[in-house]
């Protein structure tokens, strides 16, 4: 045993202060995720801001961590959330559950179910950890408007799905399909590059609630306050 | 394909060649498989015994072939030589020789298969993630399992306006029907309403309603359930669910004494939907539309979660289980030792609970004052439930439904099967189209007994035994004319070997009738069942929950029996059979007044020929709501103008010729205190007798005790309520009209619930006896020992006969001057009873409330079809409604037995069987 052993490992250590390092400065300044990265899902909007979830429960079957809990509910005259008959009333994913696999996107008929990049899925709470459709639906883009409303684009809900794009681009909006795939859109319906500095990231949540790439990172401030 | 070894074990089918083919049956193969099948089988039925599904969407079993929808086409070959074409096995009848190839051995059968169902896709819309049928729905099913992935239809499909309410009830997507005609023919051949049919030609070609007049059918919903795509679908279960969310428990409908089997199906702890589960023994495959979509009353608001006591102040606060127990055990026991407790079970208990209240009064409260008839009844009736239904049961050689089917004559005596056992009048419809002759004694000739294609032996209430007297007579009275040749005709039927005699829990009504009835049955040899209208009638008969009976229908008053019950449970048995119904409530209201003139509250008791004291208050102006509600607010003034209003008007019921009910004067004498507390189990009293009556009696009882799951006119009075389990959260057994064990198991087992048998096992505790009813497996065992095992029907001794100075109807065929109308009545189906709470669609496809009046009657008047028409009844009390002239006796008046959820006594003062006068609303001479 020499005099010299108990420094001896210290070797390591100095020599690796001198090479790159390769951890990231997380929360301080979060690395982008690659762009189909499977992050908090998103119930998606058509242009004039009605859901496309039809309640169908498809996402939920097709769930294999049965994470997803969907009631559908039936659009009145009086009060309208998508088009056509049918709407998703009541809608949870259980983050406790989820294991990200995506099956549930494949699944969705109307696109409405897509996922954001959004990766900061951790609480302290179980309860917070079951997203309502309140927090999983995309926030009202500009032209959009909150439903219950009537029909904007159209006399019956073929008009949404037949003429999708086509009314899309009349209202002068590529930011949708854009928005579905979880890109941040600009105020303008621009779609900023991926390697801007708000990152390509999702914005979808309110802001405050601790958004991947367009909140500035730190300490992500919680909608509680707590 | 090589040829397939037969299994040994699926019928019909041959070991081969070698062994003779059975008499009546042909010999044929399918897929290569030898298979015997009688003469007229169809193929998809053989092929379905040998485990080779073939697709099909028109062809139901219980329906006639129709060859609709193409789907199950397979290739046949006759004597050596191939069909030209591809056939419907549902259509097809099996031949001997021949030789049938499905979609296994067949391309050419597989092909067309494929094709046909691409046909029926070229204009079924994408609408599966929107459809209530997706994930079972057979079209989508078999799409996955052979259709093709990818659609060659590039054309716009056709597009129909959707959804169209046929009903409250149902939803009609034209888009999505794909023809098969199974709705049409079930309403038409099994249900007999023909409201829905095919419309129009070629391709728009479509299912429809005449605009006039919706699909109202009792068994409506069953189209939903058959409908082989979501073309149907229930405006209650829209969007709620999908299968795979949902849990499937095995039950039995409350609703009626017909003992469906149902399937219930919730989700997160609600009761989504209910359909009927097959039992070819019972229900077949349908059920009625109060069984499918009546169980909003479970998830009512009112419901009760904590049990509730009474405090100083008089008002009810919620209160732990300990605590309530000992105050009701407490008051029941004080009550007890201070004149007495009676027992109203209702008639919708399981057949365990209602033994536990049968031995709870005789062990806990010592008493025989214990009834289950939450309705008109008799002390006749009483003895008849004793001598020919307790014990009676298919395996004692009961009547059943199959027997139905099958016996030479069904006579129908105060029962209105379509309206008060739904799933017999199926049955006998049934029948009815297999040329069973049905007679229906009563004086209308209902829509239901039209169905029937039923023979009318016409009688007005109270005239009814004297018809079944002439029926029973041997020697009759040679009149002429059609009606005595109709009677002819029934007398000789009834007299061959199987005829069927079904009795109505109306029959009570009039006296004299069940005795006639008994007598017929006796002198023709027909089998006899009684069919009441609630679930719980029958097994609380065979629990002993009346006052003359002990489980296993035999009298109290039989010193072997009551030996026998004494050794089971270890106590003493009062020896003298214990109050009714109507007698209960008039010892109640016997004391009050007797306290309140002890108080000097009111005068000398008036003499009866005094005018009545306006104690009913003016019944049309009530508001149309619930009837608990009308109640609890006609309590007020009847219990502040003092019970003697009430009193009155129970000894007018108990004296004039208005209720026959008897109250059996033997058992009470002057003397008695009367009773001096109420334990309630689920009873309506707006179902009893005298609504008006039944109440002041609770609300002057020294000390009630109400079992129940929602809050209601009794719970509203009572001293201590105790919340039970409802049908969907406890398990037990109902009772059918057959006397068949209807078992079923808690669809959502709920803790801290507890059904009445528990409830009242441990009030037993606390008053110091042991029940042994704590679940219903315990109760079973110890009603079994309470029971002797041979069966007592049609045996027991100590029979009282029925009252011999029976009151002859009136015989008269036209109004007579002065005497006006004799009013007939029964409940409808969906009446607004509590059950049906909670379900506004189902409530939209009650019938109109009508007055029914014959062609004459309806002439002499001067009053045509819909115009509205005022009846008055004795109390004062005026129902407006509009008129439907009905073949029906001249002398008579038909009107439902509740008119929107308040009982006709109650807006009348009449029942069924009094007269009424009769008016055109718009003005003129009344009769
Ligand atoms: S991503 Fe996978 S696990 Fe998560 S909700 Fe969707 S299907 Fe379920
Ligand atoms: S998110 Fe898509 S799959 Fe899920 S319920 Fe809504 S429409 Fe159906
Ligand atoms: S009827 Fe069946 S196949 Fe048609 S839309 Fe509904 S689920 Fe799909
Ligand atoms: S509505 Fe349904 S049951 Fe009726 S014909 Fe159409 S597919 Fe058949
Ligand atoms: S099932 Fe045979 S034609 Fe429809």
């Amino acid at each position: 045993m020499s005099f010299l052993d108990p420094v001896k490992g210290f070797g390591v250590t100095f020599a690796t202060m001198f090479k790159p390092v390769v951890t990231e400065d997380y929360p301080r300044n979060p690395e982008p995720t690659a762009p189909r990265w499977h992050g908090r899902h998103q119930l998606n909007r058509h242009p004039d801001g009605l859901e496309k979830c039809v309640g169908c429960e498809l996402c939920a079957w097709a769930c294999p961590a049965d994470a997803i809990f969907v009631e559908g509910g039936d659009n009145t005259e009086e009060a309208r959330y998508s088009p056509g008959e049918r709407y998703g009333k009541n809608y949870q994913i259980n983050y406790l559950r989820c294991i990200g696999c995506g099956l549930c996107v494949e699944a969705c008929p109307t696109r409405s179910l897509t996922m954001t990049n959004e990766y900061e899925l951790a609480d302290d709470d179980r309860q917070r950890l079951i997203y309502t459709k309140d927090r999983l639906l995309a926030p009202l883009l500009p032209g959009m408007e909150q439903p219950p409303h009537p029909m904007r684009l159209g006399d019956e809900e073929k008009d949404y799905y037949v003429r999708g794009p086509e009314l899309v681009r009349s209202r002068g909006a590529v930011r949708s399909e854009a928005q579905e795939q979880g890109a941040h859109v600009e105020p303008d319906g621009s779609v900023p590059p991926l390697d801007s500095p708000t990152g390509g990231l999702a914005e979808g949540v309110p802001p405050g609630a601790g958004t991947a790439g367009t909140v500035p990172r730190g300490v992500t401030p919680r909608a509680d306050g707590r | 394909m090589t040829q397939v070894a037969t299994p040994p074990a699926a019928g019909g089918t041959g070991d081969g060649e070698d062994r003779p083919v059975p008499p009546g049956h042909v010999r044929l193969t399918i897929d290569g498989i030898t298979v015997d099948a009688p003469k007229g089988e169809l193929v998809i039925r053989a092929a379905e015994r040998i485990g080779i599904a073939i697709p099909r969407f028109c062809d139901h079993p219980l329906l006639d072939p129709v060859g609709a929808c193409r789907q199950c086409l397979v290739e046949v070959e006759m004597g050596g030589r191939p069909m030209p074409k591809p056939q419907a096995s549902c259509t097809q009848t099996v031949g001997d020789g021949m030789v049938v190839r499905t979609q296994v051995t067949s391309p050419v059968a597989e092909k067309a298969q494929r094709s046909n169902l691409e046909f029926l896709l070229l204009n079924h819309p994408l609408d599966c993630p929107i459809c209530d049928k997706g994930g079972e729905c057979p079209l989508q099913n078999q799409t996955l399992a052979n259709g093709s992935a990818t659609s060659r239809m590039h054309e716009a499909k056709r597009v129909f306006t959707k959804p169209v309410p046929v009903s409250t009830e149902i939803l009609l997507d034209r888009e999505r029907c794909v023809l098969c005609q199974r709705c049409t023919r079930f309403s038409d051949q099994i249900a007999g309403d023909r409201f829905i049919d095919l419309l129009e030609r070629g391709s728009s070609q479509q299912i429809g309603i005449n605009s006039d007049e919706p699909f109202q059918s009792y068994f409506s919903g069953n189209t939903i359930q058959i409908c082989p795509v979501g073309a149907l679908t229930s405006t209650a279960y829209r969007f709620r669910s999908r299968p795979f969310d949902l849990v499937s428990t095995g039950t039995v409908c409350e609703h009626c004494a017909s003992g469906c089997a149902l399937r219930t199906d919730h989700r997160t702890g609600v009761v989504m939907r209910r359909l009927a589960a097959p039992d070819p023994e019972v229900n077949e495959e349908w059920n009625c539309d109060k069984g499918r979509f009546g169980f909003g009353y479970l998830h009512e608001g009112d419901r009760l979660a904590r049990p509730l006591v009474r405090d100083a102040d008089g008002q009810l606060q919620p209160a732990s289980w300990t605590d309530a127990m000992t105050a009701a055990a407490q008051g029941l026991a004080r009550a007890r030792d201070d004149g007495g407790v009676g027992v109203l079970t209702g008639g919708r208990l399981t057949v365990t609970d209602a033994y536990a209240y049968a031995k709870f009064a005789r062990v806990a409260l010592r008493t025989n004052d214990v009834d289950f008839r939450a309705r008109r009844h008799s002390a006749e009736e009483a003895s008849f439930l004793a001598d020919r239904v307790a014990g009676v049961t298919p395996s004692t050689g009961g009547p059943t439904y199959a027997d139905l089917e099958a016996a030479p004559a069904v006579l129908l005596v105060a029962l209105e099967p379509e309206d008060e056992s739904p799933i017999l009048f199926l049955r006998l419809r049934k029948a009815a189209r297999r040329g069973v002759p049905v007679f229906t004694v009563g004086a209308v000739e209902s829509r239901g007994s039209r169905k029937l294609s039923a023979t009318l032996l016409p009688a007005l209430p109270g005239a009814e035994a004297d018809l079944l007297a002439d029926l029973t007579a041997d020697a009759r009275p040679v009149v002429a004319g059609a009606a005595a040749a109709d009677r002819n005709r029934a007398g000789q039927l009834l007299r061959a070997s199987g005829a069927v005699v079904l009795v109505g829990e109306r029959a009570a009504e009039t006296p004299g009738l069940l005795t006639a009835v008994g007598r017929l049955a006796d002198a023709t040899g027909a089998r006899l069942a009684w069919v009441p209208r609630r679930a719980g009638e029958r097994g609380a008969l065979e629990a002993g929950a009346l006052p003359g009976l002990l489980p296993g229908g035999r009298p109290v008053t039989d010193p072997a029996a009551r030996a026998h019950v004494e050794q089971a449970w270890g106590v003493e048995l009062p020896a003298r059979p214990g109050r009714d119904t109507a007698a209960m409530i008039a010892s109640v209201l016997a004391r009050a007044e007797r306290d309140e003139r002890a108080l000097g509250l009111v005068g000398p008791a008036p003499s009866p020929d005094l005018p009545r004291p306006a104690e009913s208050p003016a019944a049309d102006d009530r508001p149309a709501g619930h009837g608990a509600v009308g109640l609890v607010e006609r309590v007020v003034e009847t219990v502040a103008g003092s019970v003697s209003g009430a009193v009155h008007h129970l000894r007018d019921l108990v004296t004039g010729e208005h209720e026959d009910a008897a109250v059996a004067p033997g058992p009470q004498a002057p003397a008695e205190p009367g009773l001096a507390g109420l334990l309630l189990g689920g009873v309506e009293l707006d179902d009893l007798p005298d609504p008006a009556a039944a109440l002041a009696a609770v609300a002057a009882t020294g000390f009630v005790v109400s079992l129940e799951i929602r809050a209601s006119a009794v719970t509203a009075l009572a001293d201590v309520v105790l919340p039970v389990a409802a049908v969907t959260q406890k398990s037990g057994a109902f009772l059918d009209w057959e006397g068949r064990h209807r078992p079923f198991d808690a669809a959502l087992p709920t803790p801290g619930v507890l059904d009445d048998g528990r409830v009242l096992d441990t009030l037993g505790v606390e008053m110091d006896v042991d029940l042994y009813t704590q679940t219903p497996v315990a109760a079973r065992a110890d009603m079994a020992r309470a029971v002797p095992p041979a069966p007592a029907g049609g045996t027991s001794p100590g029979t009282a006969p029925g009252p011999a100075d029976a009151r002859r109807g009136p015989a008269g065929t036209a109004p007579r001057d002065g005497q006006g109308f004799v009013l007939v009545s029964w409940r409808t189906a969906l009446d607004g009873g509590r059950l049906l709470d909670g379900e506004p669609h189902l409530a939209g496809t009650a019938r109109p409330d009508v007055v029914r009046l014959s062609p004459r009657a309806a002439e002499l008047l001067g009053v045509g079809d819909g115009a509205p028409v005022q009846v008055h009844g004795p109390s004062g009390g005026t129902v407006t409604l509009p008129l439907q002239v009905t073949a029906m006796v001249d002398e008579a008046v038909w009107l439902p037995g509740r008119i929107r959820a308040t009982p006709l006594v109650a807006l009348l003062g009449a029942g069924s069987g009094d007269r009424v006068r009769v008016r055109p609303a718009a003005g003129g001479e009344g009769l």
